[in-house]
């Protein structure tokens, strides 16, 4: 029962991180129908930025909790800039050409940005400086430890936030707009390009902050770290329906409870797996997701 | 079109400062302080090529290149005329007494090398089955390879089997674990397509990675016998291990040609066609009468028995098999030879390998920054030439594009 209690715990932090970063594929996904390869990248970028400007800062003496706060906002605010640089470079000029090369041209600079990251950062893990926050409590017999305790509180304070931006402002009218029909907000004075951009920027944004505690929670970033858990959040954002903010969240939060169970209880070598597996179920099973509407066939 | 040039440098300066921007947090910041003249080297030489790269574009626009134009032109055409006259099969010769004559004249390291190059020949060709002909991409593929390669070691090492015999079967073996791939993706198409092959492909190569029992794990299966043969030797026939590199080029030279030979038919004959028409309109290609699901899973079957293929060649030329070969890169290796090349295109998927394993070679002392160009390249190619180098004749236009 403990052991239970701690996967739990275990679970909802690493379904927090996926369910962030599977937001960034489904925005992408909803409004210009891509599979955006090099979110996972950008995911890893932001992991980057955390352990530069959490050391640097440290390194100045400032406070933990000003070190964190400030690499938080400054590393989303780099991954969000990349993001459209990546957008405007290799996806906006390909906006008319087929699908296909649009997913290779993703796939292109995803290789190209993890290739950046190792040539400037090397190949080697880069240890974060976890020694800033420690201990924790003990909540029925499971350890929470105060970084998880950060981890959930920063994921749920952005989530409420992206919920409040894309149902309650202008902004997010538009981006649901332009998610629905392009001619038609374009027509209506809705200017898609910026919204595309914009959409990126958030996505990416989201990403850096996973990026950011993942490093925190396992104390470590790589260069390659962003291919497999961008898999998994993309199967999280397929499993909630791709396209819908909501079904992301819920999706995100599955893939990690069942990858956090599927360590503890079936095979800890085969974690990976489950969610690959729960990908290629859902896709043939229920194709739109828990909470996807129906989608047309050229989509499926 | 034109921009005016104004605007096209102002363009120019955003995007440098921009790219200043995401340069220097990654390159300046450090514990010990903030430093600027690494990021700003890297950054100078960047924003210096990409200058000079616009300013000619720039000229070209303006017709500064226009006198260079004509003489191009008649070369061009002179070339054309030239190869024109030349009958393909002359031409065929050349290719091949040259692939024949290459051991004979060249060092041991560019043995290595050629070998490579045709190992990634007949993979690109296998995947040319499925992207190409059949318009399914398949991010999955380095699994059939991974599949055909420890066939072919299990067999060897426990067995005894022979390199020869192992052929067909790590072939067979292939062909079903591309069924049993295919058939659960037949109703997929376009992009979901490709992240669950994806999937798949790192399915099989986790599962490779954690069978202690089958495969040993991480730590691979040692000691895979060489291919055989029996030469004729002081009046009788004797076996000999095809062990030097020399050996296993005419070997993998005769895979590669069996497997160029049967792509090229395929792509003439009426499964060929119906794969086209697969690909160009599943709805259209159905009402005709196209048995479209068996197709797609021919398809899978067909481009895995090739990796199969190739796979087998792969053990018996390093010995030595481990789940480290087989990642995702490496399909995107393979794709991107394809991609490259030219979809479809049989001449185009050769170049494609060449340009991608044989030309790095050439340039070893940037070993690092391989895969970043590669990257890079890959998605310049979608905005300049996304039909590829060599594109194939008969790519006609996707249905998606349509819409």
């Amino acid at each position: 029962m403990e052991f239970l209690l701690q996967q739990l715990v275990n679970g909802i932090t690493l379904g927090g991180v996926y369910a962030l970063v599977a937001l960034g594929y489904t925005m992408v996904y909803g409004i210009i129908q891509l599979i955006n390869f090099a979110h996972g990248e950008i995911y890893a970028a932001g992991g980057y930025m955390g352990v530069i400007l959490i050391s640097w800062l440290f390194s100045q003496g400032f406070p933990p909790a000003v070190c964190l706060g400030a690499a938080l906002v400054l590393a989303m605010g780099y991954c969000a800039m990349l993001a459209m640089a990546v957008e405007k470079v290799a996806y906006k000029p390909l906006r008319q050409s087929s699908r296909l090369s649009v997913l290779l041209s993703a796939l292109g600079m995803s290789i190209f940005l993890q290739n950046g990251l190792m040539l400037t950062q090397g190949v080697y893990d880069r240890a974060y400086p976890t020694e800033m926050v420690q201990g924790g409590f003990e909540f029925g017999g499971a350890v929470v430890s105060w970084m998880q305790v950060i981890i959930v509180g920063v994921t749920v304070l952005l989530l409420v936030a992206l919920n409040l931006l894309v149902f309650k402002t202008r902004i997010g009218k538009a981006m649901r707009a332009t998610a629905q029909d392009k001619t038609m907000s374009a027509l209506v004075g809705i200017n898609s390009n910026r919204i595309i951009s914009l959409t990126f920027a958030i996505g990416a944004g989201l990403a850096a902050a996973a990026g950011i505690m993942v490093g925190l929670y396992y104390g470590s970033v790589r260069y390659d770290m962003g291919f497999v858990p961008g898999v998994k959040a993309f199967s999280a954002a397929v499993l909630g329906g791709i396209g819908n903010i909501t079904g992301a969240m819920l999706g995100g939060l599955i893939i990690g409870m069942i990858e956090v169970l599927a360590a503890g209880y079936i095979s800890s070598e085969y974690k990976d797996v489950f969610a690959f597996v729960i990908l290629i179920a859902v896709l043939y099973f229920m194709p739109t997701g828990i909470m996807g509407e129906n989608v047309d066939d050229t989509r499926v | 079109m034109t921009i005016r040039a104004s605007k096209l440098w102002l363009g120019y300066g955003l995007a440098m400062v921009w790219f200043y921007f995401l340069l220097w947090p990654l390159m300046g910041i450090k514990p010990e302080g903030l430093e600027f003249q690494t990021s700003l080297a890297v950054w100078g030489k960047v924003a210096a090529a990409s200058a000079v790269l616009l300013a000619l574009y720039q000229l070209k626009q303006g017709g500064a290149f226009r006198f260079l134009e004509k003489p191009a032109q008649a070369g061009a055409e002179a070339l054309a005329a030239v190869t024109g006259r030349v009958p393909t099969w002359l031409a065929l010769c050349v290719v091949a007494g040259a692939a024949v004559a290459f051991p004979f004249l060249t060092e041991r390291y560019a043995h290595d090398v050629a070998i490579s190059v045709l190992v990634y020949i007949i993979l690109g060709l296998g995947l040319n089955v499925v992207v190409g002909l059949a318009g399914l991409l398949d991010l999955g593929y380095i699994a059939f390879f991974g599949v055909g390669a420890y066939t072919y070691a299990l067999m060897s090492v426990h067995f005894g089997l022979s390199f020869w015999l192992c052929l067909p079967i790590s072939g067979c073996f292939a062909a079903i674990a591309g069924c049993i791939i295919g058939y659960p993706t037949l109703r997929m198409r376009g992009d979901y397509l490709a992240i669950v092959t994806l999937g798949f492909g790192e399915i099989v190569r986790i599962v490779i990675n954690n069978w202690m029992s089958l495969t040993n794990g991480p730590n691979g299966i040692l000691g895979i016998k060489a291919p055989g043969a029996y030469w004729f030797n002081k009046g009788s026939f004797e076996h000999i291990w095809l062990n030097n590199l020399e050996q296993l080029y005419f070997v993998i030279l005769g895979l590669a040609v069996f497997t160029i030979v049967a792509v090229y038919r395929l792509n003439y004959s009426r499964i060929g066609r119906a794969f086209e028409a697969v690909r160009e309109d599943q709805t259209a290609a159905e009402l005709m009468g196209v048995n479209t699901l068996r197709l797609k899973l021919l398809a899978y079957a067909l481009g895995a028995v090739f990796g199969g293929l190739a796979g087998t060649f792969f053990a018996a030329r390093m010995k030595f098999v481990s789940p480290e070969s087989f990642t995702f890169i490496e399909s995107a290796m393979v794709l991107a030879m394809v991609v490259l090349g030219g979809m479809g295109s049989i001449p185009g998927v050769i170049l494609g390998s060449l340009a991608l394993i044989a030309l790095p070679e050439v340039f070893r002392g940037f070993e690092l920054y391989r895969m970043f160009v590669f990257g890079g390249v890959m998605a310049v190619m979608m905005l300049f030439r996304p039909r590829g180098l060599w594109p194939a004749k008969r790519m006609g236009v996707r249905s998606e594009e349509k819409d």
